[in-house]
């Protein structure tokens, strides 16, 4: 391992706007996409459930 | 061999896709943390310091498998616009609806680390160089894409006219890989050849070759968790779909 300090792990040479830049938008974008994903498949989901909900009281006031 | 083509066809359709897909994502997701974690320990704490341009280098740990995958995810991308456009296959045009938003982020990625690697190296965020806008015309393909099927309300339609696009805009693909050795350009000639040794320390390589494994593998369980929702939310009005959500 090359560094001796925390500090000296987060300087990165003097180059940590670029290193640091670089891996943290990555970070943010590759959290972030699953995240969209996992709420798309949510929303479609509830929508699904709702219709199919409201499918079922239809036809129970039309035996009513 | 009937047999055989009957079991392939059988995941090709929405009904048996959906839950196929949704066994296989932990599985992509675990092997993606595993070789990113892998990856980041070798990028930060194993590989050296480079001789030329220090600690700077480290960006090419993320720089090239973004880049990587935002032209393998296009070719897949246009292989399953083609087969659903010769086919017919739902699934199929699904597949690269799903596809498109992930390759535009590893592209949008792929700029963003190359202008921050640019600016100390070369002193420029960005040129008009030949690597460099070539990329650029990839990001704007897949928005295009993505601009296309939205702006189209048939979605059988809008598949087909995606797919076109998809499959013209693949040209560009041996554009941007072959630009360094085509053109004169500032970006530097690819770190990996099939024909020669590869031009860095060894576990520099790992560390590349891991990271660019644990993006693949996030590729496959993010397109297979958006492929999900988009079988949901264009089947919605078929049978299955209505007892597949409890």
């Amino acid at each position: 391992m090359q560094w001796n300090s925390v500090g000296e792990f987060f300087a990165m040479g003097g180059y940590a706007l670029y290193v640091w830049g670089s891996f943290g938008a990555c970070a943010i974008l590759l959290i972030a996409e699953p995240f969209l994903a996992k709420r798309r498949l949510k929303q479609i989901r509830q929508s699904l459930i709702r219709e199919r909900l409201a499918d079922e009281l239809e036809s129970q006031q039309r035996t009513q | 061999m009937r047999q055989s083509l009957i079991q392939w066809f059988k995941f090709a359709s929405p009904q048996s896709f959906y839950p196929l897909a949704g066994r296989m994502i932990p599985w992509f997701w675990a092997a993606a943390a595993v070789f990113g974690i892998a990856g980041l320990w070798i990028s930060f704490f194993v590989a050296p310091t480079d001789a030329q341009q220090g600690e700077g280098y480290r960006i090419i740990f993320v720089h090239v498998p973004a880049s990587w995958m935002s032209m393998f995810i296009y070719v897949v991308m246009a292989f399953w616009a083609g087969r659903g456009l010769a086919l017919n296959t739902r699934v199929s045009a699904m597949m690269a609806q799903s596809l498109a938003p992930t390759g535009a982020l590893m592209a949008a990625l792929s700029l963003w680390t190359g202008a921050l690697w640019g600016k100390p190296m070369w002193g420029a965020w960005w040129v008009w160089d030949a690597r460099l806008t070539s990329e650029l015309i990839l990001f704007f393909l897949y928005l295009g894409f993505m601009a296309l099927q939205a702006a189209i309300d048939d979605p059988r339609r809008a598949d087909k006219a995606g797919a076109i696009l998809a499959l013209v805009g693949v040209v560009n693909i041996p554009i941007i890989y072959f630009s360094v050795k085509w053109w004169n350009t500032l970006h530097q000639g690819s770190t990996i050849n099939l024909n020669k040794a590869p031009s860095m320390a060894q576990t520099m390589l790992w560390g590349m070759l891991l990271m660019a494994l644990a993006f693949w593998m996030y590729s496959i369980a993010v397109a297979l968790m958006r492929v999900r929702a988009i079988i949901l939310e264009r089947e919605r009005h078929t049978e299955w779909v209505k007892h597949a959500v409890e």
